[in-house]
């Protein structure tokens, strides 16, 4: 199967800057793909390069098959949800919505049609003569969203599309993308540097660091199994522990990643590994607790449910987990 | 104890006047305002409006053509005189100038405003800003003085063209009817390249602030939905920076609907309005009439803005 789009060896380099560093990858089909980093990590300039607002120094892109570098933005059937929304401020939002549309030549009836369905979809049925600055945040980014699918792209490109959001809302259009991609079919691409985001959406991720992938798997596998250390602590702050401490609990010399939520505090042996030390701190974080241990001056972060009883600051504490939850990762980086 | 004490919960009033000034305009913002604005707005009033009204007023009036006295009787014969054909051609003459000199420098100015907006950086930028207003920096006679000679028919351009074995073209241009003549600089040709180098700056710098104001993902969002750069520069570029071409075509088109000097050294000898107010209220002593000539230029100028309202211009501000 042609994969929806396809990167081979790509490179984009701004001078001396690596921001995409022979990168391959391939989105299939009405996936929902995330692609996951810090800031400066090379998952916009790999969205951009979709777009076709960038161009690769050296590599080759396919979009469902077809040759894409050299292609300008307007004759891909690639469309994006700004991270800003980037709504045209002299247009109202029905213009707004049309415009694809428009440019494409389609009659002015038509057109207006199809923006009105287009913004009954994303739950904005009637806004379409207010101006963009008349909306809130949310709602501009539902009209963004709607601006893009009237077009029904190939692929819809979403660039940190709910960074802007509080916390309620985010969660909110998280479901609405996630069912609203499962009705369409289309594939989605969405950068985020939001691990929970990620996680919680996507079918597979892409975890970014540096311009290249550090690890692409479903969002499983990149959290139990992180292939780097960088994966480990960026997807989802896990404890990573250093070759010599791994050594001493019985494994190989190696790092090794250890979920927080995978440690339980107290309790006795029974086939677990143990380790003794003392708590430094602990936060209360509403379903748990978090809980820095040190032990032997290596400090170790545990969730744990808020309902367990928590030692207080600088009294001993013993650690349990299974031995399969101690994750060995690759030597390098 | 360290030098700096802690901090009291209220710090206490100083009593020192400028102080208790402070806390006073604090208090009553609006005072403030009000100190502040006060100067302009009675120079902006007193001095510009009224003379405005003044000169309004007079063009009322009429002058006695035998006495050369001042009729301080209200009467719209002078307006009726602005319509005397000799005059109407001096207005049409003008605001077709005006017109004409305002389109090609907007022309012209776009896509410098938009070289500097969207690519010029560091250095460029400077070269941009010291380019745009260098002229505006030496003498407005020294520049036309200059056009001048690059313009006359023993001038530089003549010269240069000789060169070129292209001053035919020149040749052909200057027989034309109306906008040819003896040479470019006693011709209505000279006279717009004039107007359009010296007015320039004032039509670069408000498009550029335009479209300094349209975020780069705007251009990138019409792309992206299928918009070519045609299309992106008709739709999205071109409503944004409108703003910025009216502001910059009301400086062109006002300042040329009231110059009186460039026509006076680059031209043929007919009138402009700016040289019709010059004549009647000096040499001619026909202040009545010289108040009509102004009026037209502020008609004018409300009418086009009002125009530019009505079509839009201002929406994207």
């Amino acid at each position: 199967m042609t994969a929806a789009v396809l990167f081979e060896n790509v490179s984009r380099h701004f001078g001396a800057v690596r921001a995409v560093d022979a990168v391959n990858l391939a989105i299939a089909e009405g996936e929902f793909f995330a692609m996951l980093g810090p800031s400066g990590s090379g998952k916009t300039t790999c969205l951009r390069l979709m777009a076709g607002f960038e161009q690769p120094t050296s590599g080759h892109i396919e979009i469902f098959g077809e040759t894409a570098e050299g292609v300008p933005p307007y004759r891909r059937s690639v469309n994006t949800v700004f991270q800003d929304y980037a709504l045209f401020p002299h247009l109202s939002i029905l213009e707004n919505v049309a415009y694809g549309l428009m440019v494409k030549g389609i009659g002015k009836q038509e057109r207006l049609k199809a923006a009105e369905d287009a913004l009954a979809m994303v739950k904005l049925p009637g806004y379409g003569a207010r101006r963009p600055g008349q909306l809130s945040g949310g709602q501009r980014q539902r009209v963004a969203l709607a601006r893009a699918l009237v077009n029904k792209p190939k692929v819809l490109l979403l660039d940190e599309p709910l960074g802007a959001l509080d916390l309620k809302l985010r969660e909110q259009m998280q479901e609405e993308l996630k069912s609203l991609q499962k009705t369409l079919g289309i594939t989605f691409v969405f950068v985020t540097h939001d691990q929970g985001e990620a996680l919680s959406m996507a079918d597979r991720i892409a975890v970014f660091n540096d311009g290249r992938i550090q690890q692409l798997g479903t969002p499983e596998e990149v959290y139990k199994q992180p292939k780097t250390r960088f994966v480990a602590d960026f997807v989802g702050s896990s404890n990573v522990l250093p070759p010599e401490f791994v050594k001493h609990l019985g494994a190989a010399n190696q790092y090794a990643s250890l979920r927080p939520e995978a440690i339980t505090l107290g309790g006795s042996g029974d086939g677990r590994l143990t380790l003794d030390g003392t708590v430094l701190s602990r936060s209360f974080l509403g379903a748990a607790n978090r809980v820095l241990v040190s032990v032997n001056g290596t400090k170790i972060n545990v969730m744990s449910p808020a309902a367990a009883s928590i030692p207080a600051e600088g009294e001993p504490v013993r650690l349990c987990f299974d031995r399969a939850d101690l994750h060995l990762m690759d030597a390098a980086s | 104890m360290s030098a700096i004490a802690h901090q009291q919960p209220i710090v206490p009033e100083r009593s020192t006047l400028t102080s208790r000034v402070s806390d006073f305009l604090w208090k009553h913002p609006h005072v403030l305002l009000a100190i502040l604005l006060a100067p302009p707005l009675l120079w902006l009033g007193i001095i510009y409006l009224g003379s405005l009204i003044a000169l309004l007023l007079q063009s009322f009036f009429s002058i006695d053509d035998y006495s050369g006295l001042i009729n301080y009787e209200f009467t719209l014969a002078t307006y009726r005189q602005l319509l005397n054909e000799a005059n109407f051609d001096i207005i049409v003459r003008t605001v077709l100038m005006a017109a004409i000199v305002t389109l090609v420098s907007a022309v012209i100015a776009f896509p410098i405003a938009y070289y500097a907006a969207r690519y010029a950086r560091g250095k460029w930028k400077v070269f941009f800003y010291l380019g745009v207003m260098l002229p505006l920096w030496s003498s407005y006679l020294v520049k036309i003085y200059a056009w001048k000679l690059i313009l006359a028919k023993e001038g530089i351009l003549t010269w240069f063209l000789t060169k070129l074995n292209l001053l035919w073209v020149l040749d052909t241009w200057l027989s034309l009817p109306v906008i040819g003549g003896n040479s470019l600089s006693v011709s209505y040709t000279g006279t717009f390249i004039v107007f359009v180098y010296v007015w320039m700056p004032f039509m670069i710098l408000p498009i550029q602030a335009a479209l300094e104001r349209v975020p780069a993902n705007l251009i990138e969002a019409s792309s992206d939905l299928g918009g070519t750069p045609q299309q992106t520069f008709r739709h999205v570029l071109f409503p944004l920076a409108l703003p910025g071409i009216v502001a910059g075509s009301i400086f062109t088109f006002s300042l040329t609907l009231g110059d009186y000097i460039i026509p006076q050294i680059i031209g043929s000898s007919r009138l402009f309005i700016g040289q019709a107010v010059y004549a009647q209220q000096g040499t001619a002593g026909n202040i009545p009439l010289a108040a009509a000539f102004t009026v037209v230029p502020i008609v004018i100028m409300g009418f086009y803005l009002w125009m530019a309202r009505r079509m839009g211009a201002f929406d994207a501000l």
